[in-house]
């Protein structure tokens, strides 16, 4: 069983998509290299830490962008960040049956500051607008880095999301967070509390992310091709939001006082929350099927 | 400015915006219409309250009265770092304002932002940034993070980043920068009212704001890089 | 920042592909962009390296590299952040034997 977190991002899409049909947009021979590295003496990268191109998903025609979080974190910049742009408009041209999105990162690229923050926001309308043509975006989160920042909202733009126990799911670090607010805020040290705040299991019980795998490329993968296969309410409508809206109003009339995330699981239904974290994905997804929140 | 002061310069004809937890919603009269105000005052943090009130409001405008203009004003230190709001899945909250936003655009509705004071980061990407045009007033701040805690996470000497934050375009924290590189479509001097009223003439027309960064010479790649993959080049256009 | 660059001249391995790139440029680790040129026969090798002062390591990495593989027509650039010799020697044979490799 192959681990899909310890996997680079190009070992990921050599494995997860159908092999040898992975076929990339301006690869790493192009050289196009982050502009803004050099005056901060740092390395660059010839992919700016992120392939995109197009590929097969078990015969379905599907784009595809695969951050790698072991450079820069993932983090995007200028470079990086029209990479994925450019991906996302192409599909809109050629009308893939989808578009995944193999997420790692800490969100914007702080080395590229300004240029970072427009380039998540760009992403951000590109990923909408795919929504808009028609073609679901599904996103992947399974790396050691997870998703945060400006690109944890971008996860959230997406119809669904699939995620390990082992991903984090958020928008401010938990070291941030303790910076900023103190440790008794969060102990950015608690593993165990950090992964019960953010990590995959918590986000599949609130409804956050859509599928909950083990950490292999062939989970991954079969959970990719099943969200590509059952996505619906592709482009966004009135109603579909409103009833967000509602959604999100009664999780935080619900749980807005609650302090610890075992007391949100207990308060789902579940007898026995400090027994979640034991469980493998599948004996969580079908413990946990009568009370987790969200459509599906 | 603070924003009383400043609706009544953006609405001389008149406006009815309340505050309430430093979340501003309301409307103006420009003309014979009516235009929709929501955005954020006190450089308050957006949590998850945050979040969800303005979304509200744009749903209520989107479903009331299709067509209305909107009006975002930002005033933020970005987002509320707190672990309850990440329990509560702060991104989710903020997506799905940036969401409401993006509707709201794809049934007609012009949305124009205003940054009157601060703009950070994770506060102003689901607002600000997602209209189809964000302005910024000369004395704004917009910027991704504080000197010192960006020291902190990138190891880069703050001295360092204190130096390029004078004059470097990717990290000086002013609305010119921004206006250089495309994020901001210009900046708000003198007759608010009169700009205000230009920027609600203007078409929507998706997303130029990489094409104008190129224009503008503040991002040289950004544009000439998405438009390599979609016309399926493996090398840039000079 | 340091650049280096080598050229070697005599080889006689011509490889099969285009390009391909192996590693990432994390902390003790590099990347390795290889690709087929047309060199009049040379093998040549640009290094950007976060770490400074290491020029006789890589003069000698590079000429064993040269010696076990005596490539032609082959143009190597490497983005490092800081890898050990053994790593950096590990990636660039990783690089040809991912272009020497059948594709199924």
């Amino acid at each position: 069983m192959r681990s899909y977190l310890e996997a680079t991002a190009r070992e990921r899409l050599q494995r997860l998509l159908d092999p040898g049909s992975f076929q990339e947009f301006l690869p790493p021979s192009s050289r196009v290299v982050s502009p803004h590295l050099g005056q901060l003496n740092a390395p660059v990268a010839f992919d700016d830490g992120v392939a995109v191109g197009r590929a097969l998903l078990a015969g379905r025609p599907v784009f595809v962008a695969a951050q790698e979080g072991g450079f820069m974190g993932g983090a995007v910049g200028e470079v990086h960040g029209a990479k994925l742009v450019g991906m996302l408009r192409r599909a809109i041209n050629e009308q893939p049956d989808a578009v995944l999105l193999l997420l790692e990162t800490g969100g914007v690229r702080l080395h590229e500051a300004n240029a970072g923050l427009i380039a998540v926001s760009e992403v951000m309308r590109a990923v909408l607008d795919v929504r808009a043509a028609g073609i679901p975006v599904i996103a992947v989160i399974g790396g050691s880095n997870g998703c945060f920042g400006g690109m944890g909202i971008v996860a959230r733009c997406t119809n669904a999301i699939v995620m390990s126990e082992e991903a984090r799911l958020a928008m401010s670090g938990p070291e941030v967070i303790e910076t900023a607010s103190g440790v008794e805020e969060f102990d950015a040290r608690d593993r165990a509390l950090v992964w019960r705040t953010t990590g995959g299991k918590h986000r599949y019980l609130l409804g956050d992310c859509q599928a909950l795998v083990a950490d292999s490329v062939a989970a991954f993968r079969a959970a990719a091709l099943d969200q590509v296969d059952r996505a619906t309410a592709v482009p966004l409508t009135l109603d579909a939001l409103e009833q967000e809206q509602a959604l999100l109003t009664a999780r935080l009339d619900r749980f807005g006082h609650v302090r610890e995330p075992m007391e949100l699981w207990r308060a789902l239904g579940m007898d026995h929350p400090e027994a979640l974290p034991l469980l493998e994905a599948d004996a969580f997804v079908e413990h946990v099927a009568a009370v987790r929140l969200g459509a599906r | 400015m603070n924003w009383q002061t400043l609706t009544a310069a953006l609405f001389p004809q008149g406006c009815d915006v309340r505050e309430e937890h430093q979340v501003l919603t309301g409307g103006g009269t420009v003309g014979s219409d009516t235009v929709a105000v929501v955005g954020t005052t006190g450089h308050v943090p957006i949590g998850v309250e945050t979040a969800l009130a303005q979304a509200r409001f744009i749903l209520e405008t989107v479903r009331g009265h299709p067509g209305r203009p909107i009006l975002i004003l930002v005033d933020t230190q970005g987002q509320r770092l707190r672990h309850r709001d990440e329990m509560l899945g702060i991104n989710s909250y903020m997506a799905h304002l940036g969401k409401c936003v993006e509707l709201a655009r794809r049934r007609g509705h012009r949305i124009v932002a205003l940054v009157y004071d601060q703009a950070l980061s994770g506060g102003f990407i689901t607002s600000g940034l997602m209209a189809d045009a964000c302005y910024a007033l000369p004395d704004a701040t917009i910027r991704v993070m504080g000197l010192p805690a960006m020291a902190r996470i990138t190891k880069v000497p703050e001295e360092r980043l204190t130096e390029l934050a004078l004059d470097n375009p990717v990290f000086a924290p002013g609305p010119e920068n921004y206006l250089r590189m495309g994020g901001i479509e210009a900046i708000w001097r003198g007759d608010l009212a009169a700009a205000l009223v230009a920027a609600l003439a203007l078409d929507s027309n998706g997303d130029a704001r990489s094409a104008l960064g190129l224009a503008r010479g503040g991002r040289g790649l950004a544009q000439r890089v998405i438009a390599a993959i979609v016309a399926g080049d493996d090398v840039l256009a000079p | 920042m340091e650049h280096l660059t080598y050229i070697f001249q005599g080889g006689t391995r011509a490889l099969p592909r285009q390009s391909d790139v192996v590693g990432v440029v994390g902390s003790g680790n590099l990347e390795v962009l290889i690709e087929t040129a047309p060199l009049a026969g040379a093998c040549t090798v640009d290094i950007a390296t976060a770490a400074v002062g290491f020029g006789a390591i890589w003069h000698a990495v590079m000429a064993d590299f040269h010696a076990r593989w005596q490539l032609r027509d082959t143009r190597i650039a490497i983005n490092d952040m800081g890898a050990t010799p053994a790593v950096v020697s590990l990636r660039l044979d990783q690089a040809v034997e991912t272009m020497l490799e059948e594709r199924a």
